[in-house]
């Protein structure tokens, strides 16, 4: 007698830990290549999951093997056609090719790469990692918006609570009607009909004939009642409800860069890192956000991502243009009544001598109190980062901003130089917001 | 008793008059109970299997590919390798490049079957007789096999392995145990017995032979050999002794390498050297395996065939599901040609099968040809005895050495191809005719023989009290290198574990 054992409700997973094991191993390794997914990325869909592939070094498994050449061997091989003793065949010319290769290279996988999915947490995880969050946040940050369910149409099978009743009896009368189910005053008559027949003490064999032929139209009607039911199952409608993201409010980010050549490939890096992370930590209250990219060197405009990043524009500086171009597009396209305004800004420090005082003015004036919370970074060499160690010194752009700083609670400004400066900026955001929740 | 007569006259009924198995496609435990001992019947009754006592599990599609990983066992102590497959499996099977094993069986006792869930119940019955029947069969009775592994102990101890890495990665560190880890299955190939020696005399046995050769050396004693002029042949060769004497004390040369090290290094601490023992245990236990892929699954293969065919015959199989096996089953058994888009190597599925076959024709039509080249078998009326012996007493590349038919070798249009480095062009050396037929066997076997497919890499010396170096010999065979890349990798996860120079001679 065999045994037959039930696994299948075992725990799967298993090899969870060989997982990790693996992912540690090729840490720096796959870390690179989220870094160079970010960048490459919307900053939309910054926290999907994501196929990475990495060399194989580190990870190659070495044993002592035959080298693929040299040598003398022998194979065998199956399938000859035409083939007889003796014959030569020439080699195909050195370094592969030929129909050598056929699998595995039109795959993209030779032996020096090895490519693999990450998972949205473990994607997440790698990129929070230089950022230096707490972990507090970055749970929250991971946390999956949960769903709200909304009515979305009707369906056949449900709970009772859920039934659609003018949906349903809609359904039955209209099959009622269709099949002709007799209704409650026909029979009444009838049997008032046959009532007062009945009550004639000696009926002519008229009468006598009508009140039997009453009686089966009666029983007729009757137990057509019986055969079609009042309501019947398939009348029955539930209401349906889906689970949907619920956009409770909604809110825009407007991404303000300087674009200007001295803004170089580092700068733009840390830059988008800095919105990369307000994106996310917007989406975690928001359920829709747009998010409007200026771009500004002495003259500014609204461009799309793809340009934002990677562009390059020369011409001046000033800053105004920028400030001025999302006043513009606020009053256009988002009524402050109705959308949470976020803004972060990101520049070399530089402006147009004079253009900072004006700053100034339209974000006291204008900005400020539409915005829900403005964010302010200056990039820095890793050299200045060490002269411009005091807070209140500064270039004139700095100067003048560190004025809106000290009025405004809403407004942050933080010079950085790495990675890690970045996540200090949303320090104030959060402490402030959950305070309010 | 009134009941078991009742059983007893249903049992009769039913023979009488037999009913299907199973209807449809989906599958119950019932069906499965019934199917299985209908299969049985026909192993162990007609064929004559002599199998382990069978447990089969069902598991899910993610189990599978958890099984996968870890080398189609299920327990194994927890390393990155196995998830780096893993992940390597997984985007396989999610992108639909590959289909997933309908079982895994694994060579224990009881022999432990896994079927996943997804199998219709026509593959169920294929699957039951295919794993559960023929590689069991086969794991009993293959000499390899019963000489190499330990059916009986494997599970425990994978489970004491599993339970003895994660302690020392609890007290060493992971990373400490990794290196460890990574190292060993380097030479993971080289950590094996390949020739059976005597068992390593007991304590008590090596103190009975000391003994007595003290009293042979005493009894033997005469002074006079002294005094022979050249009983001491000079200093000269003192140090060419002195190697000749440590080698022998040290069992030098030596294959297994991660034995010797295990036993010699310096460099070890105790837990270490307990892990490389885990290591070249399991490798041990997987070695015959490696030798015996052809004969293994056209046995299995054989089997199922021919219990499917005779519980059809039976008219225990609807034809519905009987269409499906055959279907599946001519699958495995694709051959495609050396130049087609497919080929990846002789299947050994389809060989396996198909010299299971012809030795069962052989036994009942044989031809003129049969009759000369197997002498033997040719006409013998009890091809499963021939069959039988055959998996028990063979590995891949006798038995093709033994068993390779003219017919089958012109049914494949097998032909070998020399290769040797130095010259332009490819020669054909031998086909499928009268003049190539020893040549192409040959060949094929030769390709089949596992000391031909690693190379020989064995410790010739070190001096435990000298320099210490250990030295490393490779024999070239047909001058076929080493690859380098990875000779240079594996030296240096070998040094790790010696702790002192390691050099390689060709």
């Amino acid at each position: 007698m065999p045994h037959f054992i039930d696994r299948r409700l075992n725990p799967k997973d298993k090899s969870l830990g060989n997982r990790q094991r693996f992912l540690k191993r090729v840490r720096s390794q796959v870390k690179e290549a989220v870094d160079k997914a970010i960048q490459g990325r919307n900053i939309a869909d910054a926290d999907k999951g994501e196929t990475v592939t990495i060399p194989t070094k580190g990870i190659a498994q070495p044993t002592f093997r035959h080298s693929t050449s040299g040598g003398y061997r022998e194979r065998v091989l199956p399938g000859n056609k035409e083939f007889q003793a003796g014959d030569k065949i020439e080699k195909p010319p050195a370094g592969g090719g030929g129909d050598g290769g056929k699998e595995g290279s039109d795959q993209g996988e030779d032996e020096d790469t090895f490519v693999f999915a990450l998972s949205r947490e473990e994607f997440l995880d790698l990129f929070f990692e230089d950022l230096e969050l707490p972990d507090l946040i970055k749970n929250n940050l991971k946390e999956v918006i949960s769903n709200k369910y909304r009515r979305a149409g009707y369906s056949m099978a449900g709970s009772p609570s859920n039934i659609n009743v003018i949906q349903t009896m809609q359904r039955s009368l209209g099959r009622r009607l269709a099949l002709r189910r007799p209704k409650e005053e026909g029979i009444q008559e009838l049997q008032h009909e046959i009532f007062a027949l009945e009550k004639i003490s000696e009926p002519t064999i008229e009468q006598w004939a009508r009140l039997k032929e009453l009686h089966e139209t009666l029983e007729e009607l009757q137990r057509k009642r019986r055969v079609i039911a009042y309501i019947d199952p398939l009348d029955v409608r539930y209401n349906y409800f889906q689970p949907k993201p619920e956009p409770n409010t909604n809110a825009v980010m407007f991404c303000l860069m300087d674009t200007s050549a001295s803004m170089g490939e580092r700068e733009k890096d840390l830059a988008k890192r800095f919105f990369v992370l307000l994106h996310l930590f917007l989406k975690r209250r928001y359920d829709r956000i747009d998010v409007i990219f200026i771009r500004h060197t002495h003259e500014s405009s609204e461009v799309d991502e793809e340009t934002f990043f990677y562009a390059t524009e020369s011409g001046g500086t000033v800053v105004s243009t920028a400030l001025v171009e999302m006043q513009e597009i606020v009053e256009k396209r988002y009524p402050p009544s109705e959308w949470n305004i976020y803004a972060a800004q990101a520049s070399d420090g530089e402006n147009f001598s004079g253009d900072s005082a004006k700053c100034n003015d339209l974000l006291q004036s204008v900005l400020m109190p539409i915005c829900q919370y403005f964010a302010y970074i200056e990039i820095l060499d890793e050299r200045e980062a060490d002269i411009f160690n005091d807070e209140t010194q500064g270039a004139e752009l700095w100067r003048s901003y560190r004025q809106v700083y000290d009025e405004w609670q809403n407004f942050a400004m933080k010079r950085i130089s790495s990675p890690a400066d970045i996540y200090p900026v949303f320090r104030e955001l959060f402490a402030k917001k959950d305070e309010r929740v | 008793m009134a009941k078991t007569a009742k059983t007893k006259i249903a049992k009769t009924k039913t023979a009488k008059k037999p009913k299907l198995l199973f209807e449809g496609s989906s599958w119950d435990f019932g069906a499965l109970d019934r199917t299985y001992d209908a299969v049985e019947e026909i192993a162990l009754n007609d064929l004559g299997l002599d199998v382990y006592p069978n447990q089969v599990e069902i598991i899910s599609s993610e189990q599978m590919l958890d099984a996968y990983s870890s080398i189609g066992m299920p327990l194994m102590y927890q390393h990155w390798s196995f998830g780096k497959h893993f992940v390597q499996e997984e985007k396989l099977y999610d992108k639909g490049f590959r289909g997933l094993a309908y079982e895994i069986v694994i060579n224990s006792n009881p022999c432990i079957s896994y079927n996943m869930e997804e199998n219709t119940m026509a593959m169920q019955t294929l699957v039951m007789a295919h794993a559960a029947f023929g590689h069991n069969h086969f794991f009993k009775n293959n000499y390899l096999f019963k000489q190499w592994t330990d059916a009986d102990g494997i599970l425990d101890y994978l489970e004491f392995a599993k339970k003895y890495i994660a302690k020392c990665e609890e007290r060493h560190g992971p990373d400490a145990v990794e290196e460890i880890l990574d190292a060993a299955h380097a030479l993971m190939d080289h950590g094996v017995y390949r020739y059976r020696r005597p068992p390593e005399p007991s304590l008590r046995e090596k103190k009975e032979r000391e003994r007595e050769r003290h009293a042979y050396e005493e009894r033997e004693f005469n002074d006079l050999w002294r005094t022979v002029p050249n009983a001491d042949k000079g200093p000269e060769d003192d140090t060419q002794r002195d190697a000749q004497e440590r080698k022998k004390r040290l069992h030098l040369p030596e294959e297994n390498l991660l034995h010797f090290i295990q036993i010699y290094s310096p460099a070890l601490k105790t837990w270490q050297r307990d892990i490389l023992h885990i290591v070249s245990n399991i490798a041990q236990y997987f070695y015959p395996q490696k030798q015996t892929k052809v004969m293994n699954e056209g046995c299995a293969t054989f089997v199922h065939f021919y219990i499917v065919n005779a519980l059809y015959d039976k008219g225990l199989l609807p034809e519905g599901a009987m269409l499906e096996i055959l279907h599946s089953h001519s699958n495995v058994l694709s051959q495609p040609d050396y130049n087609d888009q497919r080929y990846g190597g002789i299947n050994p599925y389809a060989l396996g099968f198909a010299m299971m076959a012809d030795i069962r024709r052989i036994c009942e039509n044989p031809t003129d040809e049969d009759r000369e080249w197997f002498p033997d078998i040719a006409g013998s009326d009890n091809w499963r005895c021939v069959l039988k012996d055959a998996w028990a007493n063979y590995r891949d590349e006798s038995f093709i050495q033994q068993f390779l038919s003219p017919t089958i070798m012109r049914k494949f249009r097998l032909f070998s191809l020399a290769d040797d480095s130095k010259e332009k062009f490819y020669s054909v050396s031998a086909i499928h005719n009268k003049r190539g037929y020893r040549q192409v066997r040959d060949a094929l076997a030769r390709t089949y023989d596992v000391a031909a497919l690693d190379p020989d890499i064995q410790v010739v010396d070190v001096d435990l009290l000298g320099d210490r170096q250990l030295r490393l010999k490779h024999t070239q065979r047909d001058g076929i290198p080493v690859d380098e890349r990875d000779k240079e990798m594996v030296l240096f996860h070998l040094k790790k574990l010696w702790g002192y120079d390691v050099i390689m001679e060709t």
